[in-house]
C-alpha cells in the first residue's frame, strides 16, 4: 500500500501545489485536502502548506485554524498522526495550540525571501529522522510574519526537552527568540517551521538545492516501517 | 443597534516593531514628547438585540478564542451606546 | 436628486453638463451628442468621458501604435495579437503563453503602496482573463534620485506594495529593473508585467456573444474606489498646488484576487464561459462596452443588481468605480448554476447583472428606468483619434553634439580602479537585493532563474522541462539622446538578456512611458521611439503582442526622459540547459563576444563619474544581435558555456563584477590588443556578452563563433578571489561586494 500524505488547501494557501510535488518527489502519494472537508481521506500524515490563508487577516493562521478540516487534524494530531506545518502552516499550528508560542511580524517589518541556513537540532521527530542532529541545511525562507515568540518559561521548556527542531544560522532573519526556526511537540509527530523545505527538493529549481527533501523522505520511511 | 468595541493590544512584554517605527517617525514629523507607541487593533461589533450579560459573555469568549491570540495579546471589551 | 434617464435627457436638451470637469474637450462632447442624437445622460457622459480618456482610448498614441500591426514580422508563434487583454504566443507542446507589461505610474506616486499593489493586481487579471494561469510577475521600476527624500517615501511603499500584493497571490517575482534618475522625481515609473500559461484550447477572448447569455459580475463588491481615477489620475499632469483635487486611490485586496484566480481557473477548466473581461480602469463602463463592442449583439444590464460595498453610490459612480478584484463573464444560461457553485466554493460573490441581446445597443437600467442607450463601439473602440503635432526639439542637436567621448578619462591605474568601485556602488549599478528580497521568487516551485540573473525563467511543464524566460529593459538616457535608437537598444538588450539565459526570444510587450503628448517635442520622442521599436521588432522577427502607453509623465513643463520599456519573452525546450550569470568554476575561460568601440554617450560611466548626459547612444546592429543570440542559444543547448552575462549599462566591468560576485570566484582579465583598459572596461557598445567556457569546450566554441562570423576574444580566466586587470589594477572580491551591496540598504533601510 502506498503512503498517502495530505496537503491542505485553505483559501489563500499558496504553496500547496509545491508541497504536493515534494511529497511525490519523495515517493509518497500526494492527496489534496480541502479546508471545508472534515474528511482526511485516509491519509497517513498531513502537511499544512505555506501561503497567506485568509490573507493573513486578523492574524496569520487565525481564521484557518477554525476551519472544518482543522477539527479533524487537531484531533488526529493529538492521537499521534504526523503533521508538518510550513510557514503559514506553522502559524496555523500555533494558533491551534498544537505547538506553543506565536508568530509576529518580522522585526525589520519587511517581507524577506532568501536562501536560509538552518541547523537541525532534533533529528528524532517524524519529519527529521533522515537528518542528523547538528546537520546544517539550506532552504528558502520567505515570510512577513516569521518572528517566533513565546514566554521565557516556554522557551526554557522547549530547550530542555529538545523541542527546538531548527535554529537559524548566519544571522537571525526576523528576530525570532533564541534563533528558533522550527519546533516540535513533545511526541515528535507535530513539527512546524518557517522556512520552506518543499522549495528545496529538486536541483535547478529555486535555490537549486535538495536539502529539504529529507522532511518528506523522513516521514515516508517512518510510515512505511510503522 | 448597539456597538461593542473590542480593543486588542500586544502584551506589554512583546516587541512591537510597528509601534516603534511609528515612534521613530514622530520627531521627524515634528511631533515631540511621545515616549512610547504601541499599535493595536480595534474591532467594532454591531450587535443585533440587547447587549445583556449573556451577549457580553459571548463576545468575551469570541475575543478570547478568535479576535485575540492570548499567547501574545490582551483585549478589552467596551460597550458603546 | 432626480435620475437622469434617457427619456429625461431627450426632454431636456439644454441642460448644462460638466463635460470639461470630466476631462472631455468641447468637440468630443459635441461628437457624443451627434452619436446619440441628443444630449448624453449623466451615466452616458461618465462612460464616454472615462472611455475616451487618454488612458483608455490611446487617442494620442493610436496613429503611431498602428505600426506594430503593419510591420509585424513573419512569425507563426503569434496566436492572439494586439487588441485583446494581452497577446498570446505558441511556445510548443500545445502550450500558449500570454504576457503583458502595464504602467501604474501616477497612482503609485500618490499612494505608493496601494498604487503599486493594484498595478500588480490589474496586470494579473488581464493575464487571467485570457484563460491562463498566471505563473510569474516582473516589475520594471524607475524612481527619482536615490538620495532624494521623496524617493525614501515612494520606493519603500512601491516595493512593499508589489511584495504585499504579489507575495499574497503566490506569484514568483522573477525580474524587472530598478533605475534612479532625477528626471523621474515626481513621476516614478511603476510598470508591472505578468506571464500566464495555458493550453491552446483554453484561450479566452473578451467578447459578448450569443443572445440570451448572461452577464455575470463576480469578485469583490463595488465601492467608491478611484472614481474618476482613470481619467483624472492618468490623464492630467500633477499640479502640486492643488492636492485636494487628487481623488481617492483604489485599495487592493490580494486575498480576494487569489480566490478570483483559483475560482476563474476552475470555471475555465469546465468551459463555462463564452467571453470574459477583467475590470480595471473605468470599471464596469469599460468591461460592458468592450464586451458588447467585440461581440455580435447588444447587451442589457440592470445596474441596481450590482453588489455594493457602499449603498449610497449613484449609478454614474457605479459605472466609473475602479474597485479592484472584479471580473465580468458571459455565460450561457445552462451553465449559470454550475458557475455560481464554483464561485460559492471559493467564497466569491457572483451576480447576474444582465444579458446579451440580439440588438446593437448597450442598454443600462437603474430600478427599471433606462439610463444608458448607446452603440457600444462608439464608447469602446471608436473614440477620438488625434494626429498630434510633433517636432524634433531644438535642443536635440546641442545635446547630441555634447560628445561624452571628450570627457576626461582616468589618467592612472589608481584612478581606473577607483572609478570601477564608484561604478559598481552607484545606486543604478549596485545590488538590488534589498528590494528583490522583499518579493517571493520561489512560490509555485518552478523558478529556474530570478533576479539578479539576466532573465527570469520558469518551468512550465514538469515532464518535458519546457520553460519560458522574460527580461525587461529600458534606458531613458539613451532614448533621450536618440529616441529611435534608444527604443531599439531597449529591445536589443532585453532580447540579448533572454538569449544569454539560453532561451529563444519569441515576442515582445512594451510599456511606453513619456511626457505630455500636447508637447510637440514629447510627441516627436514618442513617434521616433515607436518607429524604432516597430522597425526593430520587424528585423528581429519578434512581434509586439500588446502593451501599454503612459503619457503625461511630467511635472510642469519638464517631461521624464522618454522611457520605452521592452519585455521580451523567450522559450527554452529544456530548462536544464539554462545559462546562469555566475562564474562558478575556476579555470574556465572568459570570452568577450562582439565588437567594442569607443561608445560612452549616455553611459553609466558618464553619469557616475561626470554626471553627464550627451552625445549619441551606442550604435545598434540588430543583425549582429540576432547572430549573438543564436550563438548564445546554441552554446547553451550544446553545453559549450557554463555562464553568460549580457553587456549593457556599466559595460564589461559591471558584468564581470556581477558574475564574479554571483559565483564567488575572481577573474583575471587581459586587455585585448587594439583596446585601452578604459574602453575595454567601460564602453557600452551593444551586441556584446561575456561567457565562461570550460577549457574542454574552447575549441568547439571558438570554431562555432568563427564559422558564423561572430568576433570572440579571449579576455581572461575565472580565477582567485580578486578581479584583476593585468598590468593595471586588482580589487578583492570582498571589497567589490561591500561596495556593490551596501549602497541600497544604506539609502533606504
Amino acid at each position: 500500500m502506498t503512503t498517502r500524505i495530505g496537503v491542505v488547501t485553505f483559501p489563500g494557501t499558496l504553496d500547496d501545489r509545491d508541497a504536493l510535488r515534494a511529497v511525490r518527489v519523495a515517493g509518497a502519494e500526494p492527496v489534496p485536502l480541502w479546508h471545508r472537508d472534515k474528511d482526511l481521506h485516509q491519509v497517513d500524515a498531513v502537511v499544512l502548506a505555506g501561503g497567506f490563508s485568509y490573507g493573513d487577516y486578523l492574524r496569520a493562521g487565525a481564521i484557518s485554524r477554525f476551519s472544518p478540516v482543522m477539527e479533524t487534524i487537531i484531533e488526529q494530531a493529538k492521537a499521534g498522526m504526523p503533521v508538518l506545518g510550513i510557514c503559514n502552516g506553522f502559524q496555523i499550528l500555533t494558533e491551534a495550540h498544537l505547538l506553543p508560542g506565536a508568530m509576529l511580524r518580522n522585526n525589520h517589518l519587511h517581507f524577506i525571501c532568501r536562501d536560509q541556513k538552518l541547523r537541525v537540532e532534533n533529528a528524532q521527530t517524524s519529519w527529521t529522522a533522515d537528518y542528523s542532529a547538528g546537520q546544517e541545511i539550506s532552504v528558502p525562507l520567505k515570510n512577513m510574519d516569521g518572528r517566533y515568540v513565546a514566554d521565557e518559561r516556554t522557551l526554557d521548556e522547549l530547550e530542555a526537552e529538545g523541542r527546538v527542531a531548527f535554529r537559524y544560522l548566519d544571522g537571525n532573519p526576523n528576530g525570532s527568540l533564541r534563533d528558533i526556526a522550527g519546533i516540535t511537540n513533545a511526541a515528535g509527530n507535530v513539527v512546524g517551521l518557517m522556512p520552506h523545505p518543499e522549495h528545496a527538493v529538486e536541483p535547478l529549481i529555486g535555490t537549486g538545492g535538495t536539502d529539504g527533501l529529507g522532511f518528506f523522505t523522513s516521514i515516508l520511511k517512518k510510515l512505511v516501517t510503522a | 443597534m448597539a456597538r461593542v468595541v473590542v480593543d486588542v493590544m500586544l502584551k506589554p512584554e512583546i516587541l512591537d516593531p510597528q509601534g516603534q517605527a511609528v515612534q521613530r517617525a514622530l520627531p521627524r514629523l515634528g511631533f515631540k514628547g511621545i515616549a512610547d507607541v504601541r499599535q493595536g487593533k480595534r474591532f467594532e461589533l454591531e450587535v443585533e438585540g440587547p447587549v445583556d450579560d449573556a451577549a457580553l459573555a459571548r463576545i468575551h469568549e469570541m475575543a478570547e478564542t478568535f479576535l485575540a491570540n492570548t499567547v501574545i495579546e490582551d483585549f478589552v471589551v467596551k460597550v458603546e451606546s | 436628486m432626480t435620475l437622469d434617464t434617457v427619456k429625461h435627457a431627450t426632454e431636456t436638451p439644454d441642460v448644462e453638463q460638466p463635460w470639461a470637469e470630466l476631462g472631455l474637450k468641447e468637440d468630443e462632447y459635441a461628437r457624443i451628442r451627434e452619436i446619440l442624437g441628443r444630449r448624453p445622460t449623466g451615466a452616458e457622459l461618465a462612460m464616454y468621458s472615462v472611455m475616451w480618456s487618454e488612458h483608455c482610448s490611446y487617442k494620442s498614441s493610436k496613429v503611431h501604435l498602428k505600426q506594430f500591426g503593419e510591420k509585424t514580422p513573419e512569425n507563426d508563434a503569434m496566436l492572439v495579437g494586439i487588441g485583446e487583454n494581452a497577446g498570446v504566443v505558441d511556445v510548443g507542446q500545445g502550450y500558449a503563453v500570454t504576457f503583458k507589461v502595464e504602467s501604474h505610474n501616477h497612482p503609485s506616486y500618490i499612494e505608493p503602496y496601494q498604487g503599486a499593489a493594484t498595478g500588480v493586481g490589474g496586470i494579473v487579471r488581464d493575464i487571467l482573463a485570457m484563460g491562463a494561469r498566471p505563473v510569474a510577475v516582473v516589475d520594471p521600476l524607475r524612481f527619482g534620485a536615490a538620495d532624494h527624500p521623496d524617493t525614501r517615501r515612494v520606493l519603500p511603499g512601491v516595493v512593499a506594495g508589489i511584495g504585499g500584493y504579489g507575495n499574497c497571490l503566490g506569484l514568483p517575482n522573477i525580474g524587472g529593473e530598478v533605475v534612479f534618475d532625477s528626471c523621474y522625481q515626481g513621476n516614478p515609473l511603476v510598470n508591472a508585467g505578468c506571464i500566464g500559461v495555458m493550453k491552446h484550447e483554453d484561450i479566452h477572448l473578451a467578447k459578448a456573444s450569443g443572445p440570451g447569455n448572461k452577464v455575470i459580475l463576480y469578485g469583490a463588491r463595488t465601492g467608491g474606489d478611484g472614481i474618476g481615477g482613470v481619467s483624472v489620475l492618468a490623464s492630467e499632469t500633477f499640479d502640486d498646488t492643488k492636492p485636494t483635487k487628487r481623488p481617492a486611490v483604489q485599495v487592493g485586496d490580494p486575498f480576494q484576487e487569489k480566490l478570483l484566480i483559483e475560482c476563474t481557473l476552475e470555471i475555465f477548466k469546465e468551459k463555462l464561459v463564452a467571453g470574459i473581461q477583467d475590470l480595471g480602469g473605468a470599471g464596469l463602463s469599460c468591461a460592458t462596452s468592450e464586451l458588447a463592442s467585440a461581440g455580435s449583439g447588444g447587451m442589457r444590464v440592470e445596474l441596481d443588481t450590482v453588489p455594493l460595498r457602499d449603498a449610497t453610490l449613484s449609478p454614474e459612480e457605479i459605472l466609473m468605480s475602479e474597485s479592484q478584484e472584479r471580473m465580468c463573464a458571459i455565460v450561457a444560461p445552462e451553465y449559470v448554476d454550475r458557475f455560481m457553485e464554483i464561485c460559492e466554493k471559493w467564497d466569491v460573490i457572483a451576480t447576474v447583472i444582465g444579458e446579451v441581446t440580439d440588438g446593437e445597443r448597450l442598454e443600462i437600467f437603474w430600478h427599471g428606468e433606462q439610463i444608458v442607450d448607446v452603440p457600444p463601439r462608439t464608447v469602446a473602440h471608436e473614440g477620438p483619434v488625434y494626429n498630434r503635432p510633433y517636432a524634433r526639439p531644438e535642443w536635440q542637436d546641442a545635446l547630441q553634439a555634447d560628445d561624452a567621448g571628450k570627457l576626461p578619462r582616468p589618467a592612472s591605474a589608481e584612478e581606473l580602479r577607483a572609478q570601477v568601485l564608484q561604478l559598481v556602488a552607484h545606486p543604478n549599478q549596485a545590488s538590488k537585493a534589498w528590494i528583490t528580497d522583499q518579493y517571493d521568487r520561489f512560490v509555485q516551485g518552478n523558478t529556474v532563474l530570478a533576479q539578479p540573473e539576466d532573465a527570469g525563467m520558469v518551468r512550465i511543464d514538469e515532464e518535458s522541462n519546457l520553460g519560458v524566460a522574460m527580461a525587461t529593459d529600458g534606458n531613458g538616457r539613451y532614448a533621450k539622446l536618440d529616441p529611435y535608437t534608444g527604443a531599439q537598444l531597449a529591445l536589443a538588450e532585453a532580447y540579448r538578456n533572454v538569449a544569454a539565459s539560453g532561451a529563444r526570444p519569441l515576442a515582445i510587450s512594451d510599456c511606453l512611458n513619456f511626457g505630455s503628448p500636447e508637447d510637440p517635442a514629447v510627441m516627436w520622442q514618442f513617434a521616433e521611439a515607436t518607429r524604432g521599436l516597430a522597425d526593430g521588432c520587424f528585423q528581429l522577427g519578434t512581434p509586439v503582442t500588446g502593451g501599454n502607453v503612459s503619457l503625461y509623465n511630467q511635472t510642469g513643463e519638464v517631461a521624464i526622459h522618454p522611457t520605452p520599456v521592452v519585455a521580451v519573452l523567450g522559450v527554452i525546450d529544456d530548462v536544464n540547459r539554462r545559462t546562469p550569470i555566475a562564474f562558478a568554476e575556476e579555470g574556465q575561460l572568459l570570452y568577450l563576444l562582439g565588437d567594442t568601440r569607443e561608445e560612452f554617450g549616455g553611459s553609466a560611466w558618464s553619469e557616475v563619474v561626470h554626471q553627464h548626459l550627451g552625445g549619441l547612444p551606442p550604435a545598434v546592429d540588430l543583425d549582429r544581435e540576432k547572430l549573438l543570440g543564436e550563438i548564445l542559444i546554441s552554446a547553451s543547448r550544446d553545453g559549450m558555456i557554463d555562464a553568460a552575462h549580457d553587456l549593457s549599462d556599466g559595460g564589461l566591468v559591471q558584468a564581470v563584477v556581477e558574475s564574479c560576485l554571483r559565483g564567488g570566484k575572481g577573474a583575471r582579465l587581459v586587455v585585448p590588443d587594439g583596446l585601452d583598459a578604459f574602453t575595454f572596461l567601460f564602453s557600452e557598445s551593444a551586441g556584446r556578452a561575456v561567457v565562461a567556457v570550460p577549457r574542454s569546450e574552447e575549441l568547439r566554441f571558438t570554431d562555432m563563433c568563427g564559422a558564423r562570423g561572430l568576433p570572440a576574444t579571449r579576455i581572461g580566466v575565472v580565477d582567485g578571489t580578486e578581479v584583476e586587470v593585468q598590468g593595471s589594477f586588482s580589487v578583492p572580491l570582498e571589497e567589490l561586494r561591500a561596495a556593490h551591496e551596501a549602497t541600497i540598504p544604506g539609502l533606504l533601510a
